[in-house]
């Protein structure tokens, strides 16, 4: 029983560790399969993989309008604070008062890209840009206003 | 036909003519060094270009590709930067061990090249003990390793040392069983005599399936021998940053680096050796027109070719499996390669008195 095991255990151990080298003497063999981006010298031709995330941005149509309602659900998200909601009361038509974004402070310096604010926004105001290029000169210039000035809240958005 | 005894020939002639003995000989030692470091820093070169390339494509990346075409200059232009860097020595260390450890670890893998084939003729020192002076010298790279780790005073030098002296301690033994395979299929521990038994056919394919046996254990064996991954535990960038070599820097570093390297050549030299012919051209049995067409293809190129193959079976070992922990390294020697390496030597002892290889 014991060399039974004994031998089933080395035929098992070189199976695995063929299928291993399989799989790298393919990689070596097929350099099509090469996912190095020789990144300055294909700048216009750059491929970014689908989960790549670069910043957080929020996306205005073409009247202007986004979809942030204020809710600070984001900056609740957020785990190091990179996001600041500042909120004011517009009067609607009707005369109610009504809750909505001065300005979407955002912390490219302190943002590590997680993601979480995006899953927590539940109007889909914001979403993660594949833009990557951000060194600047001063660190003042990191801190970005999300919503464009004189934007306003799409309708139908609650 | 040209060969390289009739080079040494003219060589001692002409020199002979001109000196007396004592002088002649040490003229010859001379050029017998300087073309030992000569191969020592090609072959540093090509095979850290080599590494680098082959553990690039395994790891679907590019690899070097600015410095020369397509970065095959890449391994120089790294050199020149070790050979201007500062050799410092750390303060708490212990200067003359430090100090001396690189060039052991030089030394040893200059000594082991002495007894290799490398083509027809071409042979340094013809000793008939030469297996066991390989395998008996190359256990003497431990020694300039736990020199490395004791006086870098560091502790992960000192863990990555020990580890390698428990490593190289216990693989020597199934490196030396498995090699005796061979040893008892020629019965001799010349290996200009192995070179020749395998003139009608490499051991690895007259041997039957001890042979096969004895060549992966001595594969094995070897990379662990030559400390390379998977069972690197003495240098462990992960764990240890560079294990026993943490405090070299510069060309000490770089000698360290070298011999390693070197060692894999040698150890892949001595596997080529054994069991596929050394520079012996691949001959089968009777057919003498087939092996007359293989004779035309030059010693030195079987040699090289054989041992660059298994140069590449090493490094795609490197970069294909995980790092073995210290226990699974010592269970994977003692309750698994020792006893088949034993069984096999009993095998391989069957099969040659009763004559059934070919
Ligand atoms: S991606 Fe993460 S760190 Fe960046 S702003 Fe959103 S929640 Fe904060
Ligand atoms: S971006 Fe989304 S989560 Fe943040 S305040 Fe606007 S609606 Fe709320």
């Amino acid at each position: 029983m014991f060399i039974k095991n004994y031998i089933k255990n080395i035929f098992s151990a070189v199976k695995s560790l063929l299928v291993g080298m399989k799989r790298t003497l393919y990689y070596f063999t097929h350099h099509k399969e090469i996912i190095t981006q020789q990144y300055p010298d294909n700048r216009d031709t750059l491929i970014l993989p689908e989960r790549f995330k670069g910043e957080v941005v929020m996306p205005h149509n073409e009247n202007n309008e986004h979809r942030c309602t204020g809710c600070t659900a984001c900056e609740l998200a957020c785990p190091n604070g990179s996001i600041k909601v500042i909120t004011k009361f517009d009067i609607s038509p009707d005369g109610k008062k009504k809750k909505a974004i001065d300005k979407l402070v955002y912390h490219l310096e302190l943002c590590t890209m997680c993601n979480l604010c995006v899953e927590a926004c539940p109007s889909d105001a914001i979403k993660m840009a594949q833009t990557f290029e951000h060194s600047v000169y001063d660190r003042n210039q990191l801190t970005k206003t999300l919503n464009n000035p004189g934007s306003k809240i799409m309708d139908g958005v609650e | 036909m040209w060969s390289f005894s009739n080079i040494a020939n003219l060589v001692h002639e002409v020199l002979a003519e001109h000196f007396n003995p004592a002088i002649t000989l040490a003229i010859e030692m001379v050029i017998a060094g300087v073309s030992v470091i000569g191969l020592f820093a090609i072959l540093g070169l090509v095979l850290v270009i080599m590494e680098r390339k082959v553990s690039a494509w395994m790891q679907i990346r590019l690899g070097p590709n600015r410095v020369g075409p397509k970065g095959m200059l890449q391994s120089l232009a790294d050199t020149l930067k070790l050979i201007v860097k500062e050799g410092m020595t750390p303060n708490g260390a212990d200067k003359l061990l430090f100090n001396l450890a690189p060039f052991i670890a030089m030394i040893v893998a200059m000594l082991l090249m002495a007894p290799i084939a490398f083509a027809k003729d071409l042979q340094m020192w013809d000793l008939n003990i030469g297996i066991l002076y390989v395998s008996a010298l190359s256990s003497v790279t431990v020694i300039s390793i736990l020199m490395a780790g004791w006086s870098s005073n560091n502790k992960f030098s000192l863990l990555g040392a020990m580890r390698s002296g428990a490593q190289i301690v216990s693989y020597e033994l199934s490196a030396g069983l498995s090699a005796l395979a061979i040893v008892v299929l020629t019965g001799s521990l010349q290996i200009s005599e192995i070179i020749t038994s395998q003139a009608n056919g490499w051991w690895i394919f007259k041997g039957h399936i001890p042979a096969i046996i004895a060549f992966v254990t001595f594969i094995i064996a070897v990379t662990a021998e030559t400390n390379r991954a998977p069972f690197d535990l003495a240098e462990a960038e992960s764990e240890l940053t560079a294990g026993f070599h943490t405090e070299y820097s510069g060309m000490k570093f770089a000698l360290f680096f070298l011999a390693e390297y070197v060692n894999v050549f040698i150890m892949c030299s001595i596997a080529a050796t054994l069991f596929f012919g050394g520079w012996m051209p691949l001959h089968i049995g009777n057919w003498h027109k087939f092996n007359h067409v293989m004779d035309f293809i030059p010693s030195s190129i079987w040699f090289f070719g054989k041992t660059f193959f298994l140069i590449f079976v090493i490094m795609w070992f490197r970069w294909t499996f995980p790092r073995l922990r210290i226990d699974q390294l010592l269970d994977l020697e003692w309750k698994y390669l020792l006893p088949i390496t034993m069984f096999n030597l009993l095998l391989v002892t069957a099969v040659a008195i009763l004559g059934w290889h070919f």
